[in-house]
Formats: C-alpha cells, structure tokens, sequence
C-alpha cells in the first residue's frame, strides 16, 4: 500500500508540491493527469526515494521512506520497477545484460535462469530475439517496451510509469498500454503511471487522480474523469485551452 | 557584491561538502560492499591499457628533451656524464608523475565526467537506483580503483620509457660516454626518487577518479550541462595534482630522507 501525506516540494520559488494527500491500494491501477510541468513527475520520483520532499510523508507497506538514507532506500527500491519517460537503457549494456540487470548484480540467480526469465519477459512484451541488440539499435517504442521489460522481470510489487507513451505514434502508444495492461492482469501489481494521454489513462487506470496547482484536485474512476461537468477536469480531458486574447499578439 | 560573493561562497562550499561526501561514500562502499571485479577490470582495460600511447609519448619526449636540454648545459662546465642522472631523478620523482597524472586527468577524466554525466541527464543514474544499486558501488568505486591500481602501473612505464629514451638520444645524438652516464645515473639516482613518485600516484589516481565522478555525477541539464562538467574535471583534477605536487614534495622529502 502507498499512502502520501501533506507531501511538499518546491524548486526554487517554484511550489511543484503543495501539500498532496492520497493513498492506493495493493493491486490498485491509478493514473495521475495533469498539465505538463505541474509536478507528476516529481510526484512519482517521491514515492520510489528519487526526491527528497521539503515536508510531509510517503509510506510503503507502512514504512515511512522520506527520512531514509540512500543504502536503506535501495531495501525499500526492490520492491519497485519503474519505466522512464525515455526508457533509461544503459547504453553500454545489450537488451539481455539491460533487463537482467538487477537479477546479476543481485547474484542470487543462476546464469541460465536469468536468461530464462529474460526471453520469457521479451517473449511477452513481443520482442523476442533481441537480447544481443544494442539500446541505439532499437526504435523508441521498443525501448519503451524493453525498459517495461527491464521493470517487471524481477516481479516487483509496484510498477512506476512516467509518461509510458509520450512521443511513441498512435499505435505503438496503444501496444505499450497493453502491455501495461496485461502487467498488471497477469503479474497483480500494483501500477501508478504519470501521463497526460488521456486516452492511456482511461485504458490503463482502474482510478485516476489530477494533480492541479500542486495538489490533488479529483480523484475519480475514469467514467467519472470524463462525464465530469467541473471546468477544469472538462478543459484537461477534452484538451481546452484557456482562451488567447488576440491583444496579446499585437 | 556582498550577495554575489556570498553565493560564490555557498556554492563553493556546498560543492566541496558534497565532493567530501562523495569521499566518504567511496569509503563506505570499499568497507563494506564487495567490488564487482569485472566492472573494475573492464575499468583498468580502458583507463590503463588505452591510456599507453598517450603515456608512453609523453614519458619518452619528455625525457628526450630534458636530457637534450640538460646536457647543453653541463657540457659548458664539462659535466657531461651527469646528464641522465638529472633526468632520472626528474622523471622519478616529479615529470614522471605529474605529466602522467596530467594527461590520464585529460583522456581519462574527462571520459568519466562525460560518460556519468551523460548517465545523469538521460536518468540511466535514476534508473540505477530503482534497481536498486547505488550509484557509488556501480560507477564510483570500479573507477576509483581502476584510476588507484592504473596510475601507479602507467607512471612506472612512463618514468622507464623517459630514462630509456635519454640514455639513447645521450648516447647515440649527443655523443656522452655512455658507461660513464649509466654509473653516475645509478649513483646519484636514490631508491627514494621512484618511491616519491610512486606514492604521489596512488593519491592522483585517487584525485582523478573522484573528482571525474563528481563531475559526472552531480552534472547539471543539458548538452551544455555535460560539456562543463566534463571541463572542470579536467581543470580541477589538473590543479588538484599540481598544488597537491608541491606539498606532496615537501613532505615526502621531510619523510623519507631522514
């Protein structure tokens, strides 16, 4: 379970977090919308230790992780898998050595089982055979897709997605949300993406939560999300921009 | 005025109390964390046997210029045969060194501060620490230990290639006895010379590897972000060995010659 108390964060003058509140069940699939540049990100990085908050409490499975040093926060991080805005392949490492990373330096699972497990992973998210390629070799969907991979082998609890399908085409959007889809059918675990992709969100998401002006503004299924009549919700989800007085240009 | 330097001032500091903490993270790791040995040969690969060339050329043109230099200057006073004994003592003790110290903080330095940047701004160092490996176990120590074991290995080669070198272009260009150069350099060239300069190593190699991490690490957004960075590990470990030369010098001396 992620409970997120009173969570403050600020950059500078800049109020990214302005005392957020929520808390999701184990096997819960929450989406968090909001504006570019309004903190999801920052949000998400909270709840896995990436950034230290200014105030206020994030709790896994009842453990508060805010006041831990970085040794203990990598106890805590095993629980976790998280796909990057841009995948983050180490790029000195082919797709098998990027996947299996964290089972060899673990050095609990033999050679042979580690590679088990990987084409099984590469099976599933349909790229199998591409151990040997190279993270420059591959498209950005495959990437997105091997950096999926690389978050669920271990078969964490919490699957962490930022922004799964920014920048990929229509149709290689909608194959990695059914690929997170099927992750969290298959695998149970718990899955909070960050997106403004309101067609991902729907798609993915059991619950979704708006982070507006630095705190959580609606939290909602996805049905409620897009009926609702409130004018900021309508405006984000049917993609309304604030109107431009044409005396601004001139 | 004031607030600027001030800031200078917090930056500078806060700069140097995260350089120190990365120190003693290094530290933290080496106690008690096992070393990954593959990741720290690979490191000894390309900082160790990629640097020769570079080493190997200025060790032997160095020497060569010295010796050159030197012997135009004792010939006037018929000290000819005392030409490779300057040069061995120079070559062990400081040249030998320091311009190995200054050219791996070139090509190696900068390599590191440019790799771990770029690491850092496309978040492969975030990913690191979902998957649970810190930062410091994975990148820091496999170089700091590489950079620790490297420079001695690659200093010895270049101070053996520099005396190597003048002893040829003494004996073959400039005509000195060649026996007569060899006894004098075996006499007035002491145990401690090498010695001297073998230690200093082991702390620029430490220097290099730290502060090439640093850099890399804490690199801050952008292509110009990773640029700077990989600037001022080069200017920094740079100056780093060469104030540190100086007292190094003073007190290795004060030491090892009682």
């Amino acid at each position: 379970m992620i409970e997120v108390r009173n969570l403050q964060k600020s950059f500078g003058a800049n109020r990214v977090l302005d005392g957020v509140n929520f808390s999701i069940e184990k096997g819960q699939a929450v989406a968090i919308i909001g504006v570019s540049g309004g903190g999801k990100s920052v949000l998400l990085k909270h709840l896995i230790g990436l950034v230290t908050p200014d105030a206020g409490e994030v709790c896994i499975d009842g453990q508060n992780i805010t006041g831990m040093d970085e040794r203990e926060l990598l106890k805590v991080r095993r629980k976790f898998g998280m796909l990057f805005q841009g995948a983050a392949l180490f790029d000195s490492l082919n797709v098998e050595d990027n996947v299996g990373f964290l089972l060899r330096r673990e050095g609990r699972t033999p050679a042979p089982e580690i590679a088990r497990r990987v084409a099984e992973v590469l099976e599933l998210i349909g790229l199998e055979g591409t151990q040997k390629k190279m993270p420059a070799e591959l498209s950005g969907g495959m990437r997105k897709r091997v950096g999926l991979a690389r978050a669920v082998v271990y078969r964490p609890e919490i699957v962490l997605y930022d922004e799964p399908t920014t920048g990929l085409d229509p149709i290689a959007a909608d194959s990695i949300d059914q690929l997170i889809s099927l992750v969290v059918e298959t695998l149970h675990v718990t899955s909070v993406a960050v997106t403004h992709d309101m067609r991902s969100a729907r798609h993915i998401s059991q619950r979704i939560l708006m982070l507006h002006e630095g705190r959580i503004y609606a939290d909602q299924t996805p049905d409620e999300i897009f009926k609702s009549n409130d004018p900021v919700i309508h405006r984000f989800v049917n993609g309304i921009a604030e109107p431009i007085g044409r005396h601004s240009l001139v | 005025m004031t607030s600027l330097a001030k800031r200078v001032a917090r930056e500078w500091l806060g700069g140097l109390g995260r350089a120190a903490m990365l120190c003693w993270e290094t530290a933290v790791s080496l106690a008690t964390v096992k070393p990954v040995w593959r990741d720290v040969v690979y490191q000894m690969y390309y900082i160790g046997v990629k640097s020769q060339s570079v080493v190997i050329i200025t060790g032997m043109f160095t020497g060569m210029v010295l010796c050159a230099q030197s012997y135009f200057q004792f010939h006037r006073v018929k000290m000819d045969t005392a030409t490779l004994a300057v040069v061995a003592v120079a070559m062990c003790s400081e040249l030998g060194p320091v311009l190995t110290g200054l050219m791996v903080a070139g090509r190696v330095g900068a390599a590191i501060a440019a790799e771990i940047g770029t690491m850092r701004v496309t978040e492969q160092i975030d990913a690191l620490r979902t998957l649970a490996a810190h930062p410091v176990d994975y990148l820091v120590v496999p170089r700091f230990l590489a950079m620790f074991m490297a420079m001695p290995l690659l200093t010895a080669e270049s101070i053996a290639l520099g005396i190597g070198a003048a002893y040829l272009v003494a004996t073959f260009l400039l005509g000195i006895n060649a026996s007569g150069d060899w006894h004098e350099m075996i006499h007035y060239t002491d145990i401690i010379d090498p010695l001297t300069g073998i230690i200093k190593t082991f702390l620029y190699g430490g220097v290099i590897g730290v502060v090439a991490c640093y850099k890399g690490l804490n690199c801050p957004q952008g292509a110009e972000g990773v640029g700077r960075a990989t600037t001022e590990a080069v200017v920094y470990s740079s100056i780093a060995i060469l104030v540190s030369n100086f007292f190094l010098t003073m007190l290795l001396n004060t030491l090892l010659r009682r």
